[in-house]
C-alpha cells in the first residue's frame, strides 16, 4: 500500500554540489539531502474562530529573522480552492512551498470539472498527512496552520476550523490562536465566543485578541489583515492598523515598584 | 534557539474493562501540549471493527495515523474475508503494527477492548513498541499511575499464576463497570493535569455498542 | 484459408484503423452473463445473472464492494475482474487515508479507464477481458458508469451488459426517462425485470440473481452499498409475479429481438 503518497514528492532533495553552505537553518545529512534544523523567518500568531455565516481568520502582517522585524507587509492568510482559508505561523518559506502544494492540488481538484471539489475537511485532512510525513522524514515543514471554511454538504451547510502543527498534531475547533495566541487569545476567546456571532461581533473580538497579542508579543506588529469565508466565497481585507494606547503607567514606567539594585 | 523535537506528549488516559459479556472502554478528550491545552474535545477512540475499540494516548500524531492505518487494514481484511475483524485478530495486527515500527516507533499507549468470538469480554494492553497482554481491565497513559491500583484494588483479578487458569474478566455487572469508570477518571482528573475536560465511554455487548460523555474537571 | 494478419498482438494496426485485439477483448464481455446498472437521483442499483458453470458448481461472484460509496458489477473474464475490484478499492482505501474523504465515483471510473488503457499500447500486455458497470454515490449524486477493456468509459442512467444484454438494454431504453425520480425500491424492481429479459425464459429467482444498492437518504446520511439480502430479493420478485398475473397476459412484452449468440453458459466466465 502507498498511504499518503501524495506528498512523497520530496522538495528538499535537490542535489546539492557541495556549494551550499551548511550550517544555518538546513543542514547536509549524506549527499543529496538537506534537513531543517530550525527556522530563519517566522510568522507569529494566527487567530481564526467560526462566526454565524461561516469563519473568520486574522493575523499581522510581519515576520521576524529572529528578534528583527525582516519583513512588515507578507500576506500569511491566503484562500485555498473556493472553500477555505489558510493561515500560518512559523518558517516563511515553508508556508509558500505549502501553498504551492495546494495550488497544484486544487488546479488539479478543478480541473476534473465534475461538480466535485475539495472542502476545508478534505484541505486540513491532507495537510496533516503532509505535515505528519515530514516529520517521519526528520525534514519538518516548521509551521503551525489554521485551515477554515464552509462547504455546503449533503447536510446542509458546514462550517469547519481546524488546525496541524509542525509534527502532524491535529484537531478541531470552533476557535484556534496559534503561537503566542494559544497563551494569550484562547482565554479571551473562550470567555467571550458565541456560535451565532455576527460578523461585526466577530471582528471586535479578533481585534480585541490581536491588541492584547500586540502588546504583549514582541514579535507582533500593529498591521493586520482579516479574512471571511462564508458560502459566497473567501474574502481577504486590506491591511490596517488598531488604535493603541501606551500611556498606562505601567508602560510609562515599568521599573516603578520593582525592587532590585539596579 | 529552537530544536526539531519529533514527539510530544499530548496525555490523556485511557481505560478498558471486560465483563463476561461485555466490554467497557473509555478515554479522556483532553488533548495538551507542555502546560497549555490545545482542544478540550478531542477523541482518542477509534472504533476499528463492530467489537472492537481502540483507546491511544500519547502523541496525538502518532496515535491517528496508527489509528487509520489500522482502520485501512481492516476494511482490507473485510473485503477480503467478507467479514469483520474479531478482537483479538485486531489485537495480534496492532502489535505487528507496533514492532514494525520498533526503531522508530509509534509513540502510542492502547487499550484495545471488545468482545472475542465467544461473545465474552476482553482487553489487550501495549507498550509503544508492542509487546501485550490480554486482561481483563487496564489503564494506559498519563493516569495510569493514579488509576491501575484502584482498579486493581475494586476488580481483584485472580492471579495469572493460579493453576488452571482462571478467567480475567470482571464480576461486575456493566452497569457498576461503567460506574467505576467513570469514579476512577473523576479521581485522577483531581490529579493528573493533563487528564479532564470530558469522558468518552464506549460500551460494547450482544446488543451492539453504544457511547456516551460525560463531564470531567476542566481546570 | 483466410487468415487475419493484423490480429496477433494489440500494438498492431489493422489498415482499417483497428485494433484486433482489443475488439477481441470486448467481444469477451458479451459473452459472460449480463449485469444491469440504473440510477436515481439519489441511488444506484447493479444487478448480475448468476450462471453456475456446471450443473454441480456454484456460481462465480459478479458484484463486488468497492468501498462504502461505491461497488462493481461486471462481466466477462471474471478472474480479471476481480484484479480490477481489488485495484479500485486499493485507490478508495489511499483517497480516504489522505483525504479522510471518499474518492469521487468520476475519478475512480477514469483511474480504471486508464488503467485499461495501458494494456491496448503495451506489446506484452492483455487488455482486460471484463466489462465494469462502476455504480457509486459522491457531491453530486448518483452516478453509473460502464468501463469496457479498450478504456473507454461512459456515464449512463441505466445499462446493461454481458450476454443477451440488448434484451436487457431495449427494456431499459422505454423506461430510463423516469428513472431519476425512481425510488430505491422501484429502481430495483426494474433492476430485476432487465435482468429477466436476459435470462430467455429461465425463471428469475434470487438464486440466480445478485442485487447491490447505494445511495443517500433525504437527510444526507449514506445508504453503504450493499448487496441485498436473499429473502428480500425473493419477496420482491414474488411481488412482480403477482401484479403481472393480476391483470393477466396483458400483450406479451416485445422483447427478445436481436439475440445474441450461443445459448449455453459462456465458456469465458467460468
Amino acid at each position: 500500500m502507498r498511504f499518503g503518497s501524495d506528498s512523497d514528492q520530496d522538495p528538499w532533495q535537490q542535489p546539492m554540489d557541495g556549494s551550499h553552505a551548511s550550517g544555518s537553518k538546513a543542514v547536509a545529512d549524506g549527499p543529496g539531502t538537506q534537513r531543517t534544523q530550525y527556522p530563519y523567518v517566522t510568522g507569529s500568531s494566527i487567530i481564526a474562530l467560526k462566526y454565524k455565516d461561516g469563519v473568520i481568520m486574522a493575523s499581522d502582517t510581519g515576520a521576524s529573522y529572529g528578534s528583527t522585524l525582516r519583513y512588515k507587509s507578507v500576506e500569511r492568510i491566503k484562500a485555498v480552492g473556493k472553500h477555505s482559508l489558510i493561515g500560518a505561523s512559523g518558517e516563511f518559506s515553508d508556508f509558500q512551498e505549502i501553498l504551492r502544494y495546494l495550488d497544484e492540488l486544487t488546479l488539479s481538484d478543478h480541473m476534473w470539472d465534475d461538480g466535485n471539489s475539495l472542502g476545508p475537511k478534505e484541505v486540513h485532512s491532507y495537510l496533516t498527512r503532509v505535515m505528519y510525513n515530514r516529520r517521519n522524514k526528520f525534514d519538518p515543514l516548521w509551521n503551525s496552520l489554521v485551515i477554515g471554511g464552509v462547504k455546503k454538504g449533503p447536510k446542509g451547510e458546514e462550517k469547519y476550523l481546524g488546525m496541524v502543527n509542525m509534527i502532524g498534531t491535529h484537531f478541531e475547533e470552533n476557535h484556534i490562536a496559534t503561537g503566542f495566541g494559544n497563551h494569550m487569545a484562547i482565554p479571551i476567546l473562550r470567555t467571550e465566543w458565541r456560535e451565532d456571532m455576527t460578523f461585526e461581533e466577530a471582528v471586535k473580538l479578533v481585534e480585541k485578541c490581536l491588541l492584547v497579542l500586540l502588546y504583549r508579543d514582541r514579535s507582533s506588529i500593529n498591521k493586520f489583515q482579516i479574512a471571511k469565508i462564508t458560502t459566497e466565497g473567501a474574502t481577504i481585507y486590506p491591511p490596517y492598523s488598531l488604535k493603541t494606547y501606551w500611556g498606562f503607567a505601567a508602560f510609562e514606567n515599568p521599573a516603578q515598584g520593582a525592587v532590585g539594585s539596579w | 534557539m529552537a530544536r526539531f523535537e519529533a514527539y510530544e506528549n499530548n496525555g490523556g488516559t485511557c481505560v478498558a474493562v471486560a465483563g463476561a459479556d461485555y466490554c467497557v472502554v473509555a478515554a479522556d478528550t483532553r488533548l495538551s501540549v507542555g502546560y497549555s491545552i490545545l482542544s478540550r474535545d478531542s477523541s482518542k477512540i477509534a472504533h476499528l471493527a463492530d467489537k472492537c475499540v481502540l483507546a491511544s494516548s500519547g502523541f496525538q500524531g502518532d496515535v491517528k495515523a496508527l489509528q487509520r492505518n489500522l482502520a485501512a487494514k481492516e476494511l482490507l481484511y473485510e473485503h477480503n474475508h467478507n467479514k469483520k475483524m474479531s478482537c483479538p485478530a485486531m489485537a495480534q495486527l496492532l502489535s505487528n503494527t507496533l514492532y514494525y515500527k520498533r526503531f522508530f516507533p509509534y509513540y502510542a499507549f492502547n487499550v484495545l477492548g471488545g468482545l472475542d468470538s465467544e461473545g465474552k469480554g476482553c482487553v489487550f494492553t501495549y507498550d509503544a513498541v508492542g509487546s501485550y497482554e490480554r486482561t481483563g481491565y487496564s489503564a494506559q497513559g498519563t493516569g495510569a499511575a493514579l488509576m491501575m491500583p484502584v482498579l486493581d484494588n475494586q476488580l481483584k483479578s485472580p492471579s495469572p499464576l493460579l493453576l488452571p487458569a482462571r478467567d480475567a474478566v470482571t464480576p461486575l455487572s456493566q452497569s457498576d463497570a461503567v460506574d467505576l469508570v467513570k469514579d476512577v477518571f473523576a479521581s485522577a482528573t483531581e490529579r493528573d493535569i493533563y487528564t479532564g475536560d470530558k469522558l468518552e465511554i464506549v460500551v460494547i455487548n450482544s446488543a451492539g455498542s453504544h457511547r456516551e460523555f460525560i463531564e470531567l474537571r476542566k481546570d | 484459408m483466410f487468415r487475419n494478419q493484423y490480429d496477433t498482438d494489440v500494438t498492431t494496426w489493422s489498415p482499417a484503423g483497428r485494433l484486433f485485439q482489443v475488439e477481441y477483448a470486448m467481444e469477451a464481455v458479451k459473452q459472460g452473463s449480463a449485469c444491469v446498472g440504473l440510477r436515481s437521483r439519489t441511488h444506484a442499483v447493479l444487478a448480475a445473472a448468476n450462471k453456475a458453470a456446471s450443473e454441480l458448481s456454484s456460481h462465480q461472484r459478479k458484484v463486488f464492494r468497492v468501498a462504502d460509496h461505491a461497488g462493481v458489477a461486471l462481466a466477462g473474464l471474471t478472474a480479471d475482474g476481480r484484479v480490477l475490484s481489488r485495484f479500485l478499492r486499493s485507490e478508495c482505501i489511499n483517497h480516504a487515508f489522505v483525504y479522510d474523504a471518499p474518492l469521487p465515483v468520476s475519478r475512480l471510473a477514469l483511474r480504471l479507464a486508464d488503467k485499461a488503457q495501458v494494456c491496448t499500447q503495451r506489446s506484452w500486455k492483455r487488455p482486460y477481458g471484463v466489462g465494469l458497470l462502476v455504480a457509486g454515490l459522491d457531491e453530486s449524486g448518483a452516478h453509473l458508469y460502464y468501463n469496457c477493456p479498450s478504456g473507454n468509459y461512459f456515464e449512463y442512467q441505466a445499462f446493461a451488459i454481458g450476454s443477451r444484454s440488448q434484451a436487457a438494454k431495449t427494456f431499459l431504453e422505454r423506461r430510463f426517462e423516469g428513472y431519476n425520480d425512481y425510488t430505491p425500491e422501484q429502481l430495483i424492481k426494474d433492476a430485476l425485470s432487465a435482468i429477466k429479459e436476459t435470462l430467455q425464459g429461465e425463471k428469475l429467482t434470487s438464486s440466480n440473481c445478485t442485487v447491490a444498492i447505494v445511495g443517500r437518504k433525504d437527510d444526507g446520511t449514506v445508504e453503504p452499498f450493499e448487496m441485498i439480502d436473499v429473502k428480500r430479493i425473493q419477496e420482491i420478485i414474488d411481488s412482480m409475479e403477482a401484479a403481472e398475473e393480476a391483470p393477466a397476459a396483458e400483450a406479451e412484452s416485445s422483447s427478445m429481438q436481436e439475440e445474441d449468440k450461443g445459448t449455453d453458459a459462456a465458456p469465458m466466465d467460468i
